[in-house]
């Protein structure tokens, strides 16, 4: 799986590399993909073979890495219906592929979830669950939990009603479907569901806090992350924003949308939710990563989810209940004034609220947010979480906008800024257990990249001009740098190959939401272009050219 | 009565200069006019033949009144929901230079109208015939091909480009004459 493990920690044991050689890192081979879109994809290494989803057209291929060169051993092609690129909201990509029991799953832009032979390549079952004609497609890696393959939609910008959907991993077919709206029975809240906090109990609240019938085109999608914890036979997923972005057009609380949900594998029945940003007023989706870490809270061993949240903060759940335990930016935050842990609720401030008609300036941060869906990586030698994130701020309009199915509805114009600092990225080391940065590293660009960290104390990300960095994992010093041929947008990884040695791997190849600029190829005189990210990346076009190319590296 | 005859000459000369502009506030509403076909390439086989024109192009290109119903029709049909004011997002640019399909009057209408296969939706039946012809004439005035006494002026919401009416024709935009 792209996160490494259940608990999605990125946190690799390999420390072959490590801080005194990483300087000497070297190219073992790389691999055009042949799709110069944004590539935020994981490779994926099982034995001896390395797997890659591409971007739209969604090609898988496998690379033997027991031979020189990793030749390719199969590829496949499932040729996407081309009209989904005109419904994905922010370039074409996909997160990854999961494997399990000898299986590749992937998700297609256009709605289906495919089952490969992962020695052949030869499908086994392709399962169509998403309508790109209401808007729906399919960015997300798949997470595979006791014989379900868990997948969600996107469309959150296209008034598409958000779901998670449990596919048997056999024949692929579906064993529940939890929507993140409407009512009880259809969101699987039953008996067992026990929410912390009083806002998240009641009766049909996904019906009750809209206007009526607004739950069907309120997306709260769910294209992010899922993490599974198997002693407390839980997966925790997050919801999406609330459709249309124009928040006078759906009064109310929105649930279940920008939250959390705990759910049991097996039936998908909720066990807790608790909502980020209720009522949410700048398209802060809450589908980040959740890392789930035993640890001392506090003088107390806790099990906690660690979220480091689009809204700007970074969240410590109890994960067996959702209470909040910590909730401290970690950047720059003046849309809320915080979180007030007796109720959970986001105290939202009043002078940057957005309405119809109403230009709002300088809110941070973005509705890209404090961090997007580029996941962090936790190093337990160290306690730190590497957080790979945005700086910027943004003016907001909300307009009027009628509801097409299988066209955009957001209702608000936005033209993005750089944050305070003019940085408008940042890759900032949280000590979990003190609440605050341990270090902090500046970037051009925002960091659209996710991270890696190893036992050799060694973090790598990427950035959007094309760099490839390794720096300390305790004091944040630039150990070793490489330019690739573009923009990174990827989640590195690092493996032990066939020969024993450890390998680092990229791919580069800009693009999603902050670089749809150049691989979308807009024009940065409109400064809304992008749902207004486009503002703030002007120059980007002279930076970089979009790419599609895996880089793996060595020691020599 | 000669200075009935000068008043009456003086306000008939005025009345000539004054060429109001046509503004057919009842557009027709029938569905799916313009069958003609539009070709998406220049290189025709054998030489380049004469494409098809349509009469409503000319009548709609540089008349100001369609073209600020344009402007409404791109947002409320959420055109913008995917080219933004112009510079794109989900769907390309529509202010700059490059056009995918052909930039003609003919070519934008049968875009909206028909689709095209890389994302491009079909409004067929679902926008009145007359609307995409106006679409079509703020499309194009998004790019600087539009006069600018007809074009657009500036919004009301919030200043995210120039007005459509001080828009570079963006066919020699940063280009040296």
């Amino acid at each position: 799986m792209p996160a490494k493990n259940y608990a999605s920690t990125r946190y690799s044991e390999l420390a072959e590399i490590n801080e005194g050689n990483v300087k000497n890192l070297q190219v073992a081979f790389t691999f055009s993909t042949g799709v110069n879109k944004g590539q935020e994809a994981a490779p994926l290494v099982v034995g001896n073979t390395m797997y890659i989803v591409t971007p739209f057209p969604n090609i898988v291929y496998a690379l033997d890495l027991s031979k020189p060169g990793a030749p390719m051993k199969w590829k496949y092609e499932p040729n996407p219906e081309p009209a989904a690129q005109g419904v994905a909201c922010c370039d074409v990509v996909n997160r990854g592929a999961a494997f399990a029991d000898g299986r590749i799953f992937f998700n297609t832009l256009d709605g289906h979830t495919i089952a490969l032979d992962a020695t052949s390549g030869q499908p086994i079952w392709n399962a169509h669950i998403g309508n790109i004609n209401i808007g729906e497609t399919i960015t997300m890696a798949p997470l595979v939990v006791k014989g379900n393959v868990l997948v969600g939609n996107s469309g959150g910008e296209m008034g598409v009603r958000g779901w998670v959907k449990a596919l048997d991993a056999g024949d692929g077919h579906v064993v529940w479907t939890a929507y993140n709206t409407g009512p009880d029975k259809e969101v699987l809240i039953g008996p067992d569901f026990k929410p912390h906090y009083d806002m998240d109990k009641g009766k049909d609240l996904g019906v009750t806090t809209w206007p009526p019938e607004a739950w069907k085109i309120g997306g709260g999608n769910m294209w992010g992350w899922i993490s599974y914890d198997p002693d407390l036979n839980l997966i925790f997923h997050g919801t999406g924003n609330p459709g249309p972005w124009n928040p006078d057009l759906r009064p109310g609380d929105n649930k279940w949308t920008s939250g959390i949900f705990a759910r049991e594998p097996d039936t998908g029945a909720a066990k807790w939710f608790y909502q980020w940003s209720p009522h949410d007023l700048h398209d802060y989706d809450g589908i980040n990563e959740q890392v789930l870490l035993d640890m001392n809270w506090q003088g107390k061993p806790r099990k906690v989810l660690v979220r480091p949240e689009r809204n700007g903060y970074l969240y410590v759940l109890d994960r067996a209940t959702g209470e909040v335990l910590s909730a401290k930016p970690y950047g720059p935050v003046n849309s809320s004034k915080g979180v007030d842990l007796k109720t959970g609720r986001l105290m939202e401030n009043p002078d940057k609220l957005t309405g119809t008609g109403k230009v709002v300036r300088d809110i941070c941060p973005t509705a890209s947010g404090l961090k997007d869906w580029q996941p962090s990586a936790f190093s337990p030698k160290t306690g730190l979480l590497y957080i790979p994130h945005n700086n910027l701020c943004m003016d907001e309009e909300g307009v009027e906008v009628n509801y097409t199915a299988g066209t955009p509805y957001v209702g608000m114009n936005v033209r993005m800024i750089p944050g305070p600092g003019g940085n408008r990225g940042a890759f900032t080391a949280w000590d979990i257990a003190a609440e605050k940065p341990a270090w902090s590293l500046k970037e051009n660009f925002p960091v659209w990249s996710g991270a890696v960290v190893t036992a050799g104390d060694v973090v790598f990300y990427g950035t959007m001009e094309g760099w490839f960095k390794a720096v300390s994992a305790k004091t944040g010093d630039l150990l070793w740098q490489f330019k690739t041929s573009s923009g990174i947008i990827g989640q590195p990884i690092t493996y032990r190959g066939p020969d024993g040695h450890q390998y680092v791997a990229i791919l580069s190849g800009v693009g999603g939401w902050a670089g749809a600029i150049v691989s979308g190829d807009l024009d940065p005189r409109d400064a809304t272009a992008a749902l207004g990210f486009v503002n703030a990346m002007k120059d980007l076009k002279n930076a970089t050219t979009a790419g599609g190319t895996l880089y793996v590296f060595r020691l020599p | 009565m000669r200075p009935v005859v000068a008043l009456l000459l003086f306000a008939s000369m005025a009345l000539a200069a004054c060429q109001r502009e046509e503004r057919d506030t009842r557009p027709q509403s029938a569905l799916g006019s313009g069958e003609q076909p539009t070709p998406v390439t220049t290189l025709e086989p054998g030489g380049q033949r004469p494409s098809p024109t349509d009469n409503k192009a000319a009548s709609f290109e540089a008349n100001a009144f369609h073209l600020s119903e344009g402007k409404r029709l791109f947002g409320w049909f959420n055109c913008s929901g995917c080219h933004a004011n112009g510079g794109g997002g989900m769907g390309p640019a529509l202010m700059d230079e490059k056009w995918i399909y052909g930039s003609s009057m003919e070519s934008i209408h049968a875009t909206i109208r028909d689709g095209r296969p890389n994302g491009m939706p079909s409004f067929r039946d679902k926008i009145p015939d007359d609307q995409i012809w106006e679409l079509a004439a703020f499309v194009r005035s998004l790019s600087g091909n539009a006069p600018s006494s007809a074009a657009p002026s500036r919004n009301d919401d919030m200043m995210v480009h120039p007005s459509e009416n001080r828009m570079p024709d963006a066919a020699t935009l940063g280009k040296s004459p």
